[in-house]
């Protein structure tokens, strides 16, 4: 497999936007409460663990919305795939590693995943086999804001954001407030 | 990028203080797995480490050898005792023939100041100098480094004692190196037998970096770090001080003498621990101590290093 390198910035026109401030909000209102519908519970609080870093925000985002909705408050974890990723020394930027933070044990407990972006299903991969080094959850769940299709593993989502048709040439960018940008889902287009 | 540009880590005085904060900066992040329930990622998994140890050691080569397994690398130890050496084989030809085995990295400690850069210069393998003779010992520097970082939030500014044989140690050698690169002004304290010539010349940035004293007392007045180096009496011919029992009198850390330092001096040492001699027990098992926080790090700290050089190359033969 040869790697993918993101492209430089410089190089991605935007093409369309697919969920502006009040449609982020909007779509996570919806996840959440999917979460609660159709992830069991039995007796436990869910236990809601984002993919850094933006599938961790998100996974705050949705921890507080379903508080907000009445349910019981979430548990929130978080999980860095750096040192697990399978293109780790083929030729991308040495990546930012960040912790890994599971405030409890995750044995026995239903865990759902948070992510950004689902794409080839490789961080998925990845962000699965650190779960498996922290214990044995009862079962795992993913959850995306968005599926951009193009998947590389077989790996689908539970709950899902946004599903949008890419293209090779194509990408999705998540931008977030907590990353000083104002929240904005955006397909973008690399140059010819 | 890395923020890593080298294939080898050969001692403190070649790198730059961006460099040494990158590798502080990925042991700090490597710490957290030493405390997971399953202390393994599967970063290095493929990549095999040779830990070639012709000088004795226990506390580094462990090290780093627990910093490959944790990093899922295959780690191979080979002793002094146990190696061709000993049935006349030069160390090139015994590192030619590990060469021919593919390691990744080769962990090299030697009696022989330079003998870890006469095989960076020839190996294929990425070479970590785990101590050359009274040169370097890189790592300790870099754990030290850490060390203090933690307790003290900072290294640029603070005033660190180093105390005891100098003369022999690489282990101030590469703290003086990594220290004055950070920031630090550097205080050394030892019998005049004990000291080396040029160590005021030595540090980076502005002269008086580095000050030498004759005596402990004068250095400890107001400084924020105390390292005190074991007396290596392997290395000493009994010339150079009369007894043990006179070097702790006028050069051991003691309970007294510390409450010089700031209230908030922290005091370190890079083991194995002489009791009594260069540090007393109350002061060793003192609050004041980290000397069991300086081991922690060592294995996070060997990690990071492990992962720039093993990663470096696939990384730039990718690109």
């Amino acid at each position: 497999m040869t790697p993918r390198t993101p492209p430089p910035d410089s190089d991605l026109a935007e093409r369309r936007e697919l969920l502006d401030a009040a449609g982020v909000a909007r779509t996570l209102r919806r996840m959440a409460l999917e979460i609660a519908e159709r992830v069991p519970q039995e007796g436990a609080p869910l236990y809601l663990v984002g993919v850094r870093t933006g599938g961790a925000f998100l996974a705050q985002r949705l921890c507080t919305l379903l508080a907000e909705a009445g349910e019981a408050k979430p548990l929130l974890g978080a999980v860095d795939i750096s040192l697990y990723r399978d293109d780790v020394f083929r030729g991308l930027p040495k990546p930012e590693i960040g912790p890994t933070d599971l405030p409890e044990p995750i044995d026995g407990r239903t865990v759902v995943l948070v992510d950004d972006v689902l794409f080839t299903g490789r961080t998925v991969r990845a962000a699965m086999d650190v779960l498996a080094d922290y214990g044995r959850p009862r079962a795992v769940k993913l959850a995306a804001l968005v599926d951009r299709g193009r998947r590389e593993l077989p790996i689908q989502p539970d709950i899902v954001g946004v599903t949008v048709e890419t293209t090779a040439r194509e990408s999705v960018r998540v931008m977030l407030a907590e990353r000083g940008e104002a929240d904005r889902v955006v397909l973008r287009e690399r140059r010819a | 990028m890395s923020g890593f540009p080298h294939r080898h880590l050969l001692g403190m005085e070649s790198l730059t203080a961006a460099e040494i904060t990158t590798i502080l900066d990925l042991g700090e992040r490597f710490l957290e797995i030493n405390e997971r329930p399953i202390k393994k990622v599967p970063t290095l998994r493929g990549k095999t480490v040779i830990n070639l140890f012709l000088e004795p050691s226990t506390r580094t080569r462990t090290s780093f050898e627990i910093a490959a397994k944790r990093l899922s690398a295959d780690s191979v130890n080979i002793s002094g005792s146990a190696s061709s050496t000993v049935k006349g084989e030069t160390l090139l030809d015994t590192a030619r023939n590990l060469d021919a085995m593919a390691p990744d990295v080769v962990v090299v400690r030697h009696a022989q100041a330079g003998a870890a850069e006469m095989l960076a210069a020839r190996l294929k393998a990425g070479v970590v100098n785990a101590g050359d003779g009274a040169h370097e010992h890189p790592t300790q520097a870099l754990l030290d480094c850490s060390t203090i970082r933690a307790h003290k939030g900072r290294i640029d500014g603070l005033d660190v004692v180093i105390c005891g044989d100098i003369r022999h140690s690489r282990v101030a050698r590469s703290a003086i190196w990594a220290l004055t690169k950070l920031g630090a002004r550097v205080r050394i304290a030892a019998p005049r037998t004990l000291l080396a010539p040029g160590l005021d010349e030595m540090g980076s940035g502005a002269a008086g970096n580095v000050s030498v004293h004759d005596r402990l007392e004068p250095a400890l007045e107001g400084a924020d770090v105390v390292m005190m180096l074991r007396i290596q009496k392997e290395r000493i011919g009994g010339a150079l001080f009369p007894n043990t029992r006179e070097y702790a009198r006028y050069f051991g850390l003691s309970q007294r003498r510390l409450a010089l330092a700031k209230p908030d001096a922290i005091v370190m040492h890079p083991g194995p621990l002489n009791r009594g001699i260069e540090i007393s027990p109350e002061v060793a098992d003192g609050s004041h101590a980290v000397i069991l926080d300086q081991v922690a790090r060592g294995v996070a700290i060997r990690m990071a290093v492990l992962y720039l050089l093993a990663g470096g190359e696939a990384a730039a033969s990718a690109e």
